[in-house]
């Protein structure tokens, strides 16, 4: 069949499963090869439908794990009465198909020509968009400073933790840990609060440009806290995922 | 159910709109309160969405989807723009 391009609509496409990788015992990146992707940005989602035999589907929206130019990647975590993660951070392998549609958002993007300082706040699998906006920031040189805060239940849930690791160059990954930390840990612990967000956060008068991204408490909080720090409000970006980890 | 925010229906407001969406500027009707489409209160609800003022609380917008056609009610907005 032949395919068009319709201006300004979003069709549907079957994707090929490339690869998935566990970046934790509950979250896989998942690798895929649409047959018709027009490139994306740093920050923006797809749409994954699943449809059962029966014709019952379900929708759910993903954050793009990869940065633009890179193949195009979705990292998932797994929730036990989800009704997408499971199949997808589970039961997906490589070599199936996907059904999806996107990129999706034009707000919570990130490009060089936004500048920084950055402050990127992330909660659990809140980082994904980040960290595609981190490797965008890397590849394409950019000169922004950026600042990763990322609030986690524990190390061994941490998503990404090599790559965050070795972040040099004008970026600086730290973490709290909420409910268990390693033996030894001298990181943060607890929930991010304005103390933290004080200690790590760019001053306001450095300008910053701030996203956030997490469950919607943590995004409130963050957010609240930034505008306390005097964050101009239009000057901090939100995306919020609701109570769980996923959207 | 746990609110979302605009980000999150950038997909149904593209089916609606024929256009990305979640960065246009929105004026609420109710107490003129301005932010773009992505800062907005979102409840998601098969089969569409509900669309929140997040400083009063009003209705702004209401999406929904049926027969693959989305239908959507601007009526609590002051202005939408683009």
């Amino acid at each position: 069949m032949e395919r068009t391009a319709i201006h300004g609509r979003l069709t549907w496409q079957v994707a090929k499963v490339v690869s998935v990788d566990w970046e934790t015992a509950s979250v896989a990146t998942i690798e895929l090869d649409p047959p018709s992707w027009t490139g994306h940005q740093a920050g923006q989602h797809l749409d994954v439908r699943l449809t059962a035999e029966d014709g019952y589907s379900a929708e759910r929206s993903y954050s793009i794990a990869s940065a633009p130019g890179e193949p195009l990647a979705i990292t998932v975590e797994r929730l036990e009465d989800g009704e997408v993660s499971p199949y997808l951070a589970g039961e997906l392998r490589p070599g199936d198909e996907l059904e999806l549609r996107g990129p999706i958002g034009g707000y919570f993007v990130w490009g060089p020509d936004d500048g920084g300082p950055l402050m990127l706040l992330a909660g659990g699998s809140g980082v994904v968009p980040l960290r595609s906006m981190l490797r965008h920031r890397l590849s394409t040189g950019s000169d922004a400073q950026a600042r990763l805060l990322y609030s986690s239940r524990g190390w061994e849930d941490v998503i990404y933790r090599d790559e965050l690791g070795q972040y040099r160059d004008g970026a600086r990954v730290c973490y709290t840990l909420t409910r268990s930390q390693p033996t030894g840990w001298t990181g943060h612990t607890g929930r991010i609060d304005s103390a933290l967000l004080a200690e790590v956060a760019w001053p306001a008068a450095a300008n910053p440009l701030a996203y956030i991204c997490g469950p919607t408490s943590f995004v409130e909080t963050a957010a609240a806290g930034l505008v306390e720090l005097g964050y101009p409000p239009q000057r901090v970006k939100t995306e919020r995922f609701g109570a769980t980890g996923g959207r | 159910m746990d609110a979302l925010d605009g980000n999150a229906i950038g997909g149904l407001l593209i089916d609606a709109f024929g256009t990305e969406m979640t960065a246009a500027a929105t004026t609420c009707a109710t107490c003129d309160a301005s932010r773009p489409v992505a800062e907005l209160v979102v409840y998601r609800r098969a089969p569409g969405a509900v669309v929140r003022c997040r400083t009063c609380g009003a209705v702004l917008m209401v999406l929904v989807t049926r027969d693959g056609t989305t239908s959507v009610d601007l009526s609590g907005l002051a202005r939408i723009d683009r």
